[in-house]
């Protein structure tokens, strides 16, 4: 859990730079350039690779966890539990996965179907020349771009809990790191809630003031 | 004071149980909630109702037998004590009270309030005990061991055993108490000849026992009465990893 959870977060470190070339006012080149080179490169296809291996580990792993978890007390309790915990976000791990779950779906469902089948084909009778063209015409759809947002939230929480909780996980817990530790998680999670959403923001709001 | 209770009824470990309302009165702001529960058990035993079983010994927070979750808190309402320190004064005329017992597969109901813990005594009986013989007290400084890890030893020492940590985790895990009884061991120089195998074998006793599995909720921190902290847990981790690399045990 630990292990694929901290290797997760690295991948959106990289996802999230990535997604920035999209705002670029180039009309995508720049991303269209970082993806072309994402898809011909052979240590990206190895790492794709083992990106999806991470996924289904924590994915099943995370599954696992939560199962046992709720058979550990068969019987519940009649009155709600009112103790304390460290961070709401703490309670909710399995909830948020399973929200992450339906979002990556859906995501690879659309990242797929270009990756193989869009530079030939025009998708939904549109003109997609590109990725990033794919990307612009998806969040005009404000339905979409929601969608999209929420889901942004739900990694930030997500994470909000997982950074920290990876490290002590590991045993790695000391007084002089721990609070750093934990600042630096509330940082990333937040980097990376904003940084995600802005990108379908902005080109939304570039797209209603344009029309 | 006059309060309600709703307080968890089961006949026997085999009954399916259910919550039941009952009317105290006569309650002393004085009281400790146990000797509330002692009135209540005489006005019922007075009526011909069979009274409330719930575990209790010694009464001032060393024993660590009264387990009962009061208003969806482990020990009640307050930090830092057990349930037979807790005083009426913490509740007001007319207020409805809920009981439960601790709630775990682990744990089960023996009868309303009772559970069974001798899953812990198992986890104790896999590793929790050393094999040198420590002799009669040693004078202070004679053994090699500075200030500061006997006092975080002796801190873990505290637990003493009564499975709040497990009631109030939405795991129902059992960490924090073994994570607890590896470390008062683990700190010192009596407990280095069993250390690897100790954290091997108790954790292990753990999962086999049916607890779940840590996820950093941190609730068993807020309950415990005795204040063992989460860095325990990160230690057992660390203990754990490091037996389970390197120790010969297959
Ligand atoms: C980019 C996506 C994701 C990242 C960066 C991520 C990261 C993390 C991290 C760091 C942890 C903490 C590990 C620990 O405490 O040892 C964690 C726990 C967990 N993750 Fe994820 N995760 C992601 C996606 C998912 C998905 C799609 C699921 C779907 C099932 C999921 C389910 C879980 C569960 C159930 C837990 C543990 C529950 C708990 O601690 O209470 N995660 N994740
Ligand atoms: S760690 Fe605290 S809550 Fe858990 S058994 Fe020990 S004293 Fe009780
Ligand atoms: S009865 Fe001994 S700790 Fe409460």
């Amino acid at each position: 859990m630990s292990l694929t959870g901290i290797f997760l977060i690295l991948f959106l470190v990289e996802h999230l730079i990535g997604n920035l070339l999209l705002l670029k006012s180039d009309g995508g080149a720049a991303f269209n350039e970082f993806a072309h080179f994402m898809k011909h490169n052979p240590l990206i296809m190895v790492g794709e690779v083992v990106l999806f291996l991470g996924f289904i580990f924590h994915i099943i792993d995370g599954i696992m966890l939560v199962r046992s978890n709720n058979n550990a007390r068969p019987v519940k309790y009649a009155v709600q539990n009112k103790s304390k915990v460290t961070s709401w976000t703490s309670k909710l791990m399995g909830p948020f996965g399973i929200i992450l779950l339906i979002f990556l779906i859906i995501h690879l469902y659309d990242f797929f179907r270009y990756k193989y089948f869009a530079p030939v084909a025009n998708m939904e009778g549109t003109d997609i020349s590109d990725l990033a063209q794919l990307v612009y015409i998806k969040f005009t759809d404000p339905l979409y771009v929601a969608f999209y947002v929420i889901s942004m939230l739900v990694v930030g929480f997500h994470i909000h809990h997982g950074f920290q909780s990876a490290f002590q996980t590991l045993g790695l817990n000391h007084k002089k790191y721990t609070p750093f530790i934990k600042a630096l998680g509330f940082c990333f999670s937040v980097v990376i809630t904003v940084g995600m959403s802005l990108i379908p923001l902005i080109i939304y709001y570039k797209h209603i003031t344009l029309h | 004071m006059n309060l309600t209770l709703k307080i968890w009824r089961q006949k026997n470990a085999q009954d399916k149980g259910k919550m039941e309302s009952f009317n105290v009165s006569d309650v002393s702001p004085d009281m400790s909630f146990l000797e509330m529960l002692d009135v209540l058990n005489e006005q019922l035993t007075r009526k011909g109702i069979d009274p409330i079983h719930f575990d209790h010994d010694c009464r001032e927070g060393i024993c660590g037998m009264c387990s009962m979750v009061i208003n969806g808190r482990p020990h009640g309402p307050k930090d830092l004590i057990t349930t037979c320190q807790l005083h009426m004064r913490s509740f007001k005329e007319g207020d409805v009270i809920s009981i439960e017992p601790w709630r775990a597969g682990a744990f089960p109901v023996i009868k309303d309030l009772v559970v069974d813990r001798t899953s812990f005594d198992r986890i104790i009986q896999a590793g929790g005990y050393v094999n040198v013989n420590t002799g009669g007290i040693p004078d202070a400084n004679a053994i090699p061991i500075a200030k500061k890890i006997a006092d975080e030893a002796m801190d873990a020492a505290a637990c003493i055993g009564c499975g709040a940590c497990v009631a109030a985790c939405k795991n129902a895990s059992a960490m924090l108490f073994v994570s607890a009884k590896v470390s008062q061991l683990a700190l010192l120089p009596q407990g280095q000849v069993e250390r690897q195998t100790r954290v091997e074998k108790m954790v292990a006793q753990m999962d086999k026992e049916g607890f779940g599995a840590c996820t950093n909720t941190g609730a068993c921190e807020a309950e415990c009465p005795k204040g063992i902290s989460l860095t325990n847990i990160a230690r057992l981790n660390r203990e754990f990893f490091s037996a389970k690399l390197t120790s010969d045990n297959i």
